[in-house]
């Protein structure tokens, strides 16, 4: 077996109970690499076209990747993926923390469930046995105790990744939580989980993980953390983790304010790193293996009520902060908790709060629709409430619980001008009317409006931000090399935040697996995973093209309304320009679809004709 | 053991490793270097230091790293535990793998792996301090 790999893959059919491993094929580690390539090409090949996500025909795929739990900075990152039930196209989110490395050293790269459990159950992965438990007594517990349950019945080594109600109630918006306060996040694979009766995954090994080339291995792994710890950056990053950016994101006013419609929140310094660490933070939380360690760990106590939380991240505070205009850190740290107490992400939480708000401040929504609730901008106990009636679907959380898109096709009235998603994906926290780059990242991101494949801003910033010229070529580079990251199963803020270069990560995967893979090859899997995806998309969607890769109304026409950015829109001659050179530059029709060619020269036209 | 690595001195003075806890971050590169260094294996469950999450509440990080107290030396029934000029070792012939000196160590500094056949403990090599990022570990000179 190849070193970087634990070599094999299990397979866990829940309808019949059993568990099945097979060799990690050879050349799946070729083309597709590892963690996000594992995922797209399984979900394509596996699941069959139009399959209900919450069906028993759906897949959930967890997998890591050749550098995931090696000894290089960051290594601690697993992919969740499957077919979305929010959007209905490509799912994937990921987490840190400590089970990916677990999950490796049991001796699996990749775990893929299957069929749906007649009853709550939850899967123990001890090294190489497995079995499917009864998860009865663990069934409505939120996710903090479902994962202490979890280890106190089977030890403390023992790492889970468990749902909370949201993921029962096949909220649309739920998650996957793992070493209380990490989740997968995005696109509702914790409903997934949910619809398969799956309550969590528990595993524990006590395997080395293969690696070539040790002393190698070493060399690299210590001039990496060596690199880190010297960056000027480092102990910015150690005090105040993402939180570091909300300062930032304000002054250049993309902090997404009441919904969308500032990019400027003028509480922000209550709710900023400095704030933060002053009222809540108590330590520092990292992942496997990171040096610069993010993750802020807090205690946050009012007369109301008291909570551990890990974080808030940059995201949380955007989306439970800007975007509801609470101006209490200590709120935001609740309403953080609640969400990952719940299983739902916070990014889409936020987002539907705000767009609940919103609908509330227009009449769309009434008293009526909440139980004799109020909801306005920056009450937190409405956040709160509006939260919890998502997580249970009481109320009106039962239409929030499917997802803004879904939620204003409900409600109608224009709420679609002023639900913020991009293929029914909520878009994360940056406003980008005055930020193209980042704009066309939200619209062409392979899972809907989120940040992760390509954050642009910065480049935005350099470049000129009323400028669309080059800034599809940029996006495009961005998203090959941030989800190459994602395929390796490692973090990518050490490369961008600590600026370890990719040739590191290159040298690190050559001596870890010893296969020779040049950096241009794995630019070059990525390229093809991302023509995957988006295969997967044109496959399940028969009308799918440039109109799935639009922003909404409130993006192209409504100003914003203070701030830096005070006036801007994207207008929609600038928004029919980036896509119209970003398609083109990707060897795709006028209309977004990857053409013959594309997919010859890739490799991929044999699979899309077989599994199309 | 593959490597038996010496330990840390300076001028002739064992150097002893100290924890500052509240500085550990839980990132477990120090788990990581300390298998590499001793058995060549990317395998952190071999790692003769402990890192605990005290999680959800209250918080932060317990360590478990050997202080060469010498309570699992009157522990050890069989004699196979001795302080070699400052160093705890396990003598593999004569240890019958009880595990007393496992119930016995107050910090949680003596570690077992089915790959073994005796228990495994800190030489002092300060791979770990070296790595540690956020000098959670640290010498005591």
């Amino acid at each position: 077996m190849k070193g970087g790999y634990a070599g094999s893959i299990l397979r866990v059919n829940l309808t019949t109970g059993e568990a099945v491993k097979e060799p990690t094929p050879e050349d799946l580690i070729r083309n597709y690499v590892g963690a996000r390539g594992f995922i797209a090409h399984t979900l394509y090949n596996e699941v069959p076209k139009g399959a209900d996500p919450l069906g028993e025909e759906a897949k959930l795929i967890v997998a890591t990747g050749p550098l995931t739990g090696l000894f290089i900075p960051s290594t601690g990152k697993a992919h969740v993926g499957g077919k979305s039930p929010l959007t209905g196209g490509y799912a994937e989110a990921n987490f840190g923390g400590h089970f990916p490395v677990e999950l490796k050293m049991a001796g699996y790269d990749m775990i893929v469930v299957e069929g749906k459990s007649p009853k709550p159950v939850y899967i123990l992965i001890d090294d190489d046995d497995v079995t499917v438990e009864d998860a009865a007594r663990l069934w409505g517990k939120g996710s903090f105790d479902s994962e202490a349950a979890l280890a106190e019945r089977h030890g403390e080594d023992f790492q889970s990744c468990v749902i909370g109600p949201a993921g029962e109630n096949l909220v649309k918006i739920a998650c996957i939580s793992h070493d209380y306060g990490r989740q997968a996040g995005r696109t509702g694979l914790g409903a997934v989980m949910g619809s398969k009766n799956l309550k969590g995954i528990t595993v524990r090994g006590s395997k080395a993980i293969p690696v070539s080339d040790i002393p190698g291995l070493i060399e690299i792994g210590k001039e990496m953390y060596r690199k880190s710890v010297q960056h000027p950056a480092f102990e910015l990053w150690q005090t105040y983790g993402t939180s570091s950016v909300t300062n930032w994101a304000n002054r250049i006013g993309v902090f997404p304010t009441r919904n969308f419609r500032s990019g400027y929140f003028e509480l922000f310094t209550n709710i900023a790193g400095p704030a933060m660490n002053r009222e809540i933070v108590i330590h520092n939380k990292a992942c496997f293996s990171c040096a610069m360690c993010c993750g802020k760990y807090s205690h946050v106590k009012t007369d109301d009520y008291e909570c551990y939380v890990e974080g808030p991240e940059y995201e949380t505070t955007a989306m439970i902060g800007g975007c509801c205009a609470l101006g209490d850190i200590k709120d935001i740290g609740y309403a953080n908790f609640l969400c990952d107490d719940y299983g739902i992400d916070t990014i889409s939480g936020g987002s539907i709060a705000a767009f609940a708000i919103e609908c509330f401040e227009k009449g769309i929504i009434t008293e009526q629709d909440t139980g004799g609730l109020k909801l306005s901008w920056g009450d937190p106990k409405a956040v709160f409430e509006v939260l919890r009636m998502i997580a249970f679907r009481e109320g009106i959380g039962d239409i929030l619980a499917e997802g803004t898109r879904a939620a204003a096709e409900r409600l109608g009235r224009d709420s679609q001008d002023f639900a913020i998603q991009v293929k029914g994906l909520e878009q994360s926290g940056y406003e980008s009317r005055r930020a193209p780059a980042m704009q066309l990242s939200y619209m062409t991101s392979d899972i809907g409006a989120h940040h992760r494949p390509s954050w642009a801003v910065t480049h935005d910033l350099k470049t000129g931000r009323e400028t669309v010229e080059g800034k599809a070529e940029k996006v495009i580079e961005l998203q090959h090399t941030r989800p190459l990251f994602d395929t390796l199963g490692v973090c990518r803020l050490p490369w961008i935040e600590m600026e370890l270069p990719v040739s590191d990560y290159a040298e690190a995967f050559r001596r870890a697996t010893g296969l020779d893979l040049s950096e241009e090859d794995l630019y070059r899997v990525s390229e093809r995973v991302w023509n995957l995806t988006r295969m997967f998309w044109v496959r399940e969607f028969p009308d799918f093209g440039r109109s799935y890769d639009l922003p909404p109304k409130r993006i192209t026409a409504e100003p914003v309304l203070s701030g830096p950015t005070k006036g801007a829109v994207l207008p929609q001659e600038k928004v029919d320009a980036l896509l119209d050179d970003y398609y083109a530059r990707r060897g795709w029709t006028k209309d977004g679809i990857p053409t013959e060619e594309k997919l010859k020269e890739l490799g991929l036209d044999r699979l899309v004709r077989e599994k199309g | 053991m593959i490597n038996s690595l010496q330990p840390q001195t300076d001028g002739g003075r064992l150097l002893k490793i100290l924890k500052n806890e509240s500085r550990c971050t839980g990132c477990r590169t120090c788990q990581l270097i300390c298998a590499l260094s001793h058995y060549e294996e990317n395998n952190p469950k071999k790692a003769a230091i402990g890192v605990r999450g005290q999680f959800p509440a209250p918080g932060g990080y317990k360590i478990s790293l050997c202080t060469q107290c010498g309570k699992c030396i009157k522990a050890c029934p069989t004699g196979a535990i001795s302080n070699v000029d400052g160093v705890i070792k396990i003598d593999e012939d004569k240890c019958d793998y009880c595990l007393a000196c496992v119930e016995a160590c107050p910090f949680d500094a003596i570690f077992v792996h089915r790959d073994f056949r005796v228990p495994f403990i800190c030489d002092l090599c300060g791979e770990c301090v070296e790595i540690c990022p956020t000098k959670a570990l640290y010498w005591r000179q």
